[in-house]
């Protein structure tokens, strides 16, 4: 367990930027305590700092998880989000999708987002912005990649993927044994 | 199917001998029977004799309803069907003769309906009515009346033809008890009228072992249990209760398939008839539970998701707020959207009880809004990866896991506020989830949990940080019912950390734990721990315990004499060797677990020991004060 060095925090705060822009602040500056992000094993987690403290008496081959893992680096250097960080990132993201019932299976074995299922759209999405999708109740269930702007959907088919999918809570099952 | 009919029955046929005791039961009996049953023979009860004509009336459909009843059940027990049809007829005809006097006993009708069933049992073999009653006190019975209320009562009885379906039913049972006896005619003695039904143990041990058909050996089971139920009057005099237990078994074993070992550990935790519903229960798996994760929704809402889902569900009970139970689900309850996000998972019923127990205070170890901080520790690496991705799912921010021997664990990190100790242990609690305990535990497994556990539990103990303003409490909780892993192990753990003192689980249900079992006697405040069984509480056989640590210091530190110190402080004993010799019977046990079987309670004597004991521990703490000067 470290911190993250410079090179590392860039690329990570990059890609978290993708989804929620500048609110990234709102993780570091909190008003209730200090948090901060700590690299174990090419994981980056998310947790207090007392929190911190206290998980330093545990050992480097014992310490399996602490506090909210974010996702990891590849081995290529390059970070991936993984859905775990879902609800920190939904709580600040600054656009949403939400999908119609039916197309909440499809997503949650890891499907694009088709036309047919949007409900409904953050106004204003650029294209290749991320964005959390959520079902119609407001559950999110993960996230991804517009294809297009919201005003090139308009024209588009029904079966045209608008949102590409990254990550969803379905993974929790699937990839148990690979996503920690 | 057949072969097993319901340990409820078998319970209902192995009848206590008292008198006062049937009556009681029977009364139960009919509340049980059904609404609709019990109100009826409670309603005729109450009227007597004005209802007679109407009776009278309905005599001549009886048989015809009788035989409904015994319809409706026959599935089950279609293979004692002929000895019913049997007696049937027979009862017809009694309950002709009985009216003749139907104006009285009404008042003691629920009393003798134990002698109207078992009448009408008999009445397959014999016909008179005198017969049948003989042969009811050769079954060991007591008559509550004298011979002349005899007909009055079975007057009475017969009066409300409604209580024919419970008659039927009662006689059923009895009856299909005779046919099994009959069936294992080979060992049994049949002689007619008093011994007729004291069943007689098979004297051959080769006989028992051909014997392996699987209905003979469980009418075999309910004979014995039925003996040792009541056994001064039913015993065969030449032959002990050993002998009959040794035969109940084997027999165990058999049908239910379990390794002489953990049967006989089980065994002994319960009464008689109690095991064989152990056992029963066992076969028949729990309800699946699931626990709302109170940070992502509340329990009503996520009722009313998984409803629109078609998931039939219900609370777990008054005593959760958060548990549902689940009876049928058309989708994967482990596989819904609301799972997937965290809004529900998916655990036993028993599970609840531990943390229930550990009552974690907000701000303090979390799961109450994410305040506070949880080490979570499992030994198992494959473990620890559900045990993150149910962090992560469930919304725990809070959370440390890491994976660790248990036992090194004061030395890792200490001072917490509360810890729960889930030991690992034999599992003998789900055997209804993991039938391949039955078989899988030898006397060496239980050896090394129990040891495995008393570490452990002495490592929680020693993490708890005592001056917790909020905290300092212990939970130990296994899912096995044995008592060498729970009280041998809490009062284990009583004796050498005197500094921790059992409290109240503020569990309001479960049954108290052994304050002494067979010959091993343990401190009193066993009782404020529980236990749970499957076929008590139906969720998995569970025991929780929880300590309250009062200081953080152990009390005696020098390792050579600790043991004898340690419990003298806890209890006074006698150091008497002669004493100590004569409880060791087993030696498989570490002699310190042995100790509290030698307590007397001869106050004189005791007092001269408690007086030298004192004097003992006095001398031994000077030698601790000394011992460190000299090191310095």
């Amino acid at each position: 367990m470290r911190p993250l060095t410079e090179l590392e925090t860039k690329t990570f705060f990059e890609k978290l930027a993708k989804y929620i822009g500048r609110n990234i602040t709102h993780l570091i500056d909190r008003g209730d305590e200090t948090y901060c992000f700590r690299l174990h094993r090419d994981r980056v987690y998310y947790l207090s700092e007392s929190l911190m403290r206290k998980a330093t008496s545990v050992g480097r081959d014992q310490l399996v998880s602490l506090g909210i893992c974010f996702g990891k680096f590849t081995k290529t250097g390059k970070f991936r989000l993984h859905v775990t960080c879902l609800d920190y990132i939904a709580q600040y993201a600054k656009h949403k999708v939400w999908i119609k019932p039916n197309g909440e299976m499809p997503f949650l074995y890891g499907n694009h987002v088709v036309k047919a299922h949007i409900g409904r759209v953050t106004e204003d999405t650029p294209e290749h912005q991320g964005v959390i999708v959520y079902s119609m109740t407001d559950v999110p269930l993960g996230f991804g990649v517009t294809a297009r702007s919201t005003s090139d959907t308009r024209k588009l088919q029904p079966t045209a993927i608008i949102v590409f999918h990254q990550a969803d809570i379905g993974e929790y099952l699937r990839q148990e044994d690979t996503l920690f | 199917m057949a072969g097993r009919p319901s340990t409820k029955k078998t319970s209902t046929k192995a009848s206590p001998a008292s008198p006062q005791r049937n009556n009681k039961r029977k009364a139960s009996h009919l509340k049980e029977a059904g609404g609709k049953k019990a109100k009826v023979g409670l309603i005729s009860k109450v009227s007597g004799t004005s209802k007679n004509g109407e009776v009278a009336g309905k005599t001549a459909g009886k048989s015809a309803s009788k035989k409904t009843a015994e319809d409706s059940e026959e599935d089950d027990e279609s293979w004692a069907y002929g000895a019913v049809s049997e007696s049937e007829s027979e009862a017809g005809e009694l309950e002709d003769d009985e009216f003749v006097s139907a104006d009285e006993g009404s008042d003691i009708e629920i009393g003798t309906l134990d002698d109207d069933f078992l009448g009408d049992e008999f009445a397959g073999s014999d016909t008179h009515a005198t017969s049948m009653f003989d042969s009811d006190n050769g079954d060991g019975k007591e008559e509550s009346e004298g011979e002349d209320d005899e007909e009055d009562i079975f007057a009475s009885d017969s009066e409300d033809s409604d209580e024919d379906d419970l008659e039927a039913k009662s006689r059923k049972l009895d009856a299909a008890k005779k046919a099994e006896a009959e069936a294992a005619e080979e060992e049994l003695r049949t002689n007619i009228v008093h011994d007729d039904d004291k069943y007689v143990l098979p004297e051959d041990d080769h006989e028992t072992l051909q014997s392996t058909d699987l209905q003979v050996v469980q009418a075999r089971i309910q004979e014995i249990v039925r003996v040792l139920n009541s056994f001064r009057e039913m015993r065969q005099e030449n032959r002990s209760r050993n002998d009959y237990i040794s035969q109940l078994l084997k027999d165990l074993c058999l049908y239910y398939g379990y390794n002489e070992y953990l049967m006989e550990k089980l065994f002994y935790i319960f009464p008689v008839s109690e095991a064989i519903e152990f056992f029963e229960a066992n076969e028949v798996p729990r309800p699946v539970t699931i626990r709302t994760n109170t940070l992502k929704t509340r329990r009503r809402e996520l009722a009313q998701a998984l409803i629109n889902r078609g998931v039939n569900l219900d609370p777990i009970g008054k005593w959760s707020k958060v548990g549902l139970q689940v009876f049928d689900s058309p989708v994967p309850i482990g596989a819904t959207p609301e799972y997937l996000a965290g809004h529900y998972m998916l655990q036993a019923a028993s599970s609840f009880l531990p943390v229930m127990a550990l009552a974690p205070q907000e701000h303090e170890p979390a799961l109450l809004k994410n305040t506070g901080m949880v080490f979570a520790n499992d030994a198992n690496k494959d473990r620890t990866k559900s045990l993150v991705a149910n962090i992560h799912r469930l919304g725990v921010k809070n959370a440390v896991v890491c994976n660790y021997d248990g036992r090194q664990f004061p030395g890792v990190i200490g001072g917490f506020d509360r810890v729960l100790l889930d030991a690992p242990c034999s599992g003998t609690g789900v055997i209804s989830k993991d039938a391949s305990v039955k078989t899988n535990k030898s006397e060496q497994d239980f050896q090394m949990l129990s040891q495995l556990q008393k570490e452990l539990i002495l490592s929680a103990i020693d993490s708890v940080d005592a001056a917790s303003k909020t905290g300092g409490y212990i939970v130990y909780s296994t899912c096995s019912v044995t008592v060498d892993e729970n009280e041998d192990v809490v009062n284990y753990a009583l004796r050498k950390r005197p500094n921790v003192k059992l409290v109240s689980t503020a569990l309001d249900f479960g049954k108290e734990g052994f304050t002494r079992y067979r010959e091993k006697v343990f401190h009193p405040s066993l009782s404020l721990t529980r236990r749970y069984y499957p076929h008590m509480h139906n969720m998995d056989g569970f025991y929780v315990a929880k300590f309250k640590k009062l200081s953080n210091k152990i009390p005696s530190k020098n390792g050579d004499t600790k043991d004898s110190e340690d419990y003298e402080a806890f209890i006074p004993i006698t150091d008497d060797p002669g004493k100590r010799g004569s409880g060791g019977k087993k030696n498989t046990k570490s002699p310190k677990t042995e100790e509290p079987e030698k307590i007397t309670f001869n106050d004189e004597e005791d007092e001269e020991l408690i007086r030298a004991s004192k004097a003992k521990l006095l001398q031994t703490k000077k030698g601790i004060k000394l011992r460190p000067k000299k090191t310095e």
